[in-house]
C-alpha cells in the first residue's frame, strides 16, 4: 500500500499541474498579505481565495486524474492486491499530495503574517477541504465509466457547493422568515462543508458583523470550544462519507 | 467715642465671620463628624484624619468644607446613605465614601445633593455604593475628579454612577465611573457640561441622556459598556472629540439617538462597537469629522430620521459602513471618506468622480432578514453585492454619496 502511494504521489508530481497549482497559491497569497495593511484582513481575502480555488482544482484534478489511471487501477486488480487498498492508496496520494501543496503554498505566509489562531483555523480548514473534495471527487468519478459525465457531474458539486447552496439557502430564509429559523439555519449550514469552513473562520475574525441575534446563536454553537470540536468533526465526515461511499461502490463494481 | 464703637463692631463682626477649622479623628477631641457638623457653624472648615467613620447617615445641612486626609472612610454598613449635602456652597474632597445601602424606593447614593446650589464634590473615591452622586435639584454644582466603582451585576440591582435630575448648570469633569448601572445620568438636566470623563465596564450605559436641553459632552471615554451610550428625547446637544470604543453585543451601540433633534455631532472616534451611531427619529443634527472605524454597522439610519447632515466623516474598516430599514431618505450624506469606494479622480480635485452607495445589498438583506447574516462573505453574496453596486435594485436610489473623497481626513 505505501508502494502505491508513493507511486501516485510520484506521478502526481511528474504530471506538475499540483506544482502550478502549488505557485499559484503561494503567488496569491504572498500578495494578499504584502497588500492588506492589516494580517486580519489578508487572512479574509485569502479566505475567499481558498474557498474558492482549492475545492475547485482539487474536485477537478482528482476526477480526471481516477478517470486517467483506470488501466492503471486494472492492472494493479490483475495483482494480489485488495481492492480496498487500491482505493485507499489512490485517495491518500491524492489528498496528500493537494494537503502538501496546500501547506507549502499557503500555510507558509499565513504563519508568518496572520494572527496564529486565525491561521490555525484557516489552514486546518484548506487542508480538510483539499480532502473533502478529492472524496467528493472519488465519489463522482465512481458513479459513471464516462469521462465527460464524470468531470460535468464534479464541476455542477463544486458549482452546488460554492454557489446555489447559499442561493438556495437565500431562499429558505426568505421563504421562512416569519419562523424563528435561527436554529435549523445553523443546522442547515452543516451541510455544506464550504459555508461550514466559511462560518467556523469568521467566528475568529469578524466577530462584529456576527454579533446580532443570529451571531449570538452561532457564536454559541461554533464559537465555543466544543462548537470548533464539532465542526471540525462535521468537516472530517464530509470527507470520509462520500470516500466510504466511493469504496463500497468499487468493491463491488465490475471494471 | 462713635469711632471707637465703630471699630470695636468691626472686630466683633470679624470675630463672627471668622471661619474656624474643626479636626475630627481619633487623636483629636471630636472623633465623630456628626458631632462635628452639630458644632460647626456656617463657613467652617471640618479636617477628617484618615480612618474608618461609620456613622450611619451624615446631613450636611450647613454651608461647610468638608477635607478628608488620607482618604478617611465613610462606611454606609449596605444600610444608610452616606452624605446628604442640603445646603449651598458645601464643598467635600478626599473621602473614600463606601457601601451605601441598596434600596430602589429612596435611593440611598454614595453622596446625594439635595435641592442645594454651587456645592463642589471633587477628588474623592466612591466605592461599592448604588448609586454613586445623586444631584436633585442641583444647580451649579461641580463634581470633579472623582473616581466610583461598583460591583453591579444586574441592572435592577444597581444605581447610576453619577445621576442628576432635574438640575441646571453642573459640571462633571474627570471623573472615572465603572461597574455601575449607567456610568453619568442626566435627566431634565439643562445647560450642563461633562468633560473628561472616562465611563467603562458599565452595566447599561456610560452615557444616559433623558429629555436634557442645552448640555454639551467632550473628550469623554466611553468604552466596554452594555449597551454605549444613549442620547433621547433632547434638543441641542453638543457631542464633540469623545471616544466610543468596544461597545459590543446584541443592541450595543457606540451612540444611540432617539428623537432627538438640532444637535452637532463632530471629532469623535467610533472603534470597535457593533453599530457605531444608531438614529432613530432624529433631525437636523449635523454630524461632522467623525471617524468610524472597524464597527459592524458604522451608522443605522432609520427611516425616521430627517433632515440630518453626514459630510466630512472617514469610514474605514467597519463591516458595514450604513444600514437602513425604509426606502424613505431625508437626510444628506456627502463628502466622506469611504475605504470601500472603488472611484476615481481624474480631474484631481481630491473627490471621487464616480458617487459611491454606502448602503450594500446585504445590510439591507440582514436588516430585513438577521439570519442571513449565515450567507456573509460568501461567494454567493459578494457576487450580489457587485450587481446591485451596478443597478440598485434592493437599495434605496437616492441613498448616495455623491462626491466622496478619495483620501482619509486626518482625523
Amino acid at each position: 500500500m505505501k508502494k502505491i502511494i508513493r507511486f501516485v504521489l510520484t506521478d502526481i508530481l511528474r504530471n506538475r499541474i499540483v506544482i502550478a497549482y502549488a505557485v499559484l497559491m503561494a503567488v496569491l497569497s504572498w500578495t494578499v498579505f504584502n497588500m492588506e495593511d492589516t494580517g486580519s484582513k489578508g487572512v479574509l481575502t485569502l479566505l475567499n481565495i481558498v474557498l474558492l480555488v482549492v475545492p475547485l482544482v482539487s474536485v477537478l484534478f482528482s476526477t480526471i486524474y481516477i478517470y486517467n489511471s483506470a488501466e492503471f487501477i486494472e492492472l494493479l486488480l490483475s495483482q494480489p492486491v485488495k481492492r480496498p487498498q487500491i482505493w485507499l492508496s489512490l485517495f491518500g496520494g491524492l489528498s496528500i499530495s493537494f494537503i502538501i501543496a496546500f501547506a507549502v503554498a499557503v500555510g507558509l505566509p499565513l504563519f508568518l503574517f496572520a494572527d496564529f489562531h486565525q491561521a490555525v483555523i484557516l489552514f486546518a480548514t484548506g487542508c480538510l477541504l483539499s480532502a473533502i473534495f478529492v472524496a467528493l471527487a472519488f465519489l463522482a468519478a465512481i458513479m459513471s465509466r464516462d469521462k465527460a459525465k464524470g468531470v460535468g457531474v464534479s464541476i455542477l458539486l463544486w458549482l452546488y457547493f460554492a454557489l446555489l447552496f447559499d442561493g438556495l439557502v437565500l431562499f429558505l430564509m426568505f421563504q421562512f422568515a416569519d419562523y424563528p429559523i435561527e436554529k435549523p439555519m445553523v443546522l442547515l449550514s452543516a451541510t455544506s462543508p464550504l459555508d461550514l469552513a466559511r462560518i467556523l473562520n469568521l467566528m475568529q475574525i469578524d466577530a462584529s458583523a456576527m454579533m446580532g441575534y443570529t451571531g449570538a446563536i452561532f457564536k454559541n454553537y461554533f464559537g465555543s470550544g466544543w462548537g470548533v470540536v464539532l465542526s471540525f468533526g462535521l468537516l472530517l465526515a464530509w470527507a470520509l462519507v462520500p470516500f466510504w461511499i466511493s469504496l463500497r461502490i468499487f468493491k463491488r463494481k465490475d471494471l | 467715642m462713635k469711632k471707637n464703637g465703630c471699630i470695636f463692631l468691626c472686630v466683633l463682626l470679624a470675630c463672627q465671620l471668622q471661619a474656624a477649622t474643626i479636626r475630627v479623628g481619633k487623636q483629636h477631641a471630636i472623633n465623630s463628624i456628626k458631632a462635628a457638623i452639630k458644632q460647626s457653624r456656617a463657613g467652617d472648615t471640618i479636617l477628617v484624619a484618615a480612618g474608618l467613620y461609620k456613622e450611619g447617615n451624615i446631613v450636611v445641612n450647613k454651608r461647610l468644607v468638608l477635607l478628608g486626609e488620607n482618604f478617611p472612610e465613610l462606611d454606609g454598613q449596605h444600610k444608610y446613605e452616606v452624605l446628604t449635602i442640603t445646603a449651598d456652597s458645601t464643598i467635600v474632597k478626599g473621602f473614600r465614601v463606601q457601601h451605601s445601602g441598596h434600596a430602589s424606593l429612596d435611593d440611598p447614593g454614595g453622596i446625594k445633593i439635595l435641592e442645594a446650589n454651587y456645592v463642589v464634590i471633587e477628588g474623592n473615591v466612591l466605592y461599592d455604593n448604588f448609586f454613586g452622586v445623586y444631584v436633585q435639584y442641583g444647580k451649579h454644582c461641580l463634581i470633579k475628579n472623582n473616581t466610583l466603582v461598583a460591583f453591579g451585576k444586574e441592572e435592577q440591582q444597581i444605581g447610576n454612577g453619577v445621576h442628576c435630575w432635574k438640575s441646571d448648570s453642573l459640571q462633571i469633569i474627570g471623573n472615572n465611573i465603572s461597574g455601575h448601572r449607567d456610568g453619568i445620568y442626566f435627566e431634565f438636566v439643562t445647560a450642563s457640561v461633562i468633560w473628561r470623563n472616562v465611563s467603562a465596564g458599565n452595566i447599561r450605559y456610560g452615557l444616559h441622556f433623558m429629555f436634557s436641553n442645552n448640555d454639551s459632552y467632550f473628550t469623554n471615554t466611553f468604552k466596554n459598556n452594555g449597551a454605549g451610550v444613549a442620547v433621547m428625547y433632547s434638543k441641542q446637544v453638543t457631542m464633540m472629540n469623545n471616544n466610543f470604543e468596544q461597545n459590543w453585543g446584541d443592541a450595543a451601540y457606540g451612540l444611540l439617538l432617539k428623537e432627538i433633534s438640532d444637535s452637532y455631532i463632530s471629532g469623535n472616534q467610533f472603534r470597535q462597537n457593533t453599530s457605531g451611531i444608531w438614529m432613530e427619529g432624529t433631525s437636523r443634527i449635523k454630524m461632522e469629522r467623525n471617524a468610524f472605524v472597524q464597527n459592524g454597522w458604522a451608522m443605522q439610519v432609520q427611516a425616521s430620521c430627517m433632515d440630518n447632515l453626514i459630510t466630512d466623516n472617514n469610514f474605514i474598516a467597519n463591516t458595514f459602513d450604513m444600514g437602513t430599514n425604509g426606502d424613505v431618505v431625508l437626510n444628506t450624506v456627502a463628502s466622506n471618506y469611504w475605504d470601500k469606494c472603488e472611484g476615481y479622480d481624474l480631474d484631481r480635485n481630491g473627490f471621487s468622480d464616480v458617487p459611491f452607495r454606502p448602503l450594500s445589498m446585504f445590510s439591507v438583506v440582514v436588516e430585513k432578514n438577521p439570519s442571513a447574516m449565515l450567507l456573509f462573505r460568501s461567494f454567493l453574496v459578494s457576487l450580489l453585492d457587485r450587481s446591485e453596486k451596478i443597478f440598485p435594485s434592493l437599495t434605496p436610489e437616492q441613498f448616495i454619496d455623491k462626491s466622496p473623497r478619495m483620501k482619509p481626513l486626518p482625523l
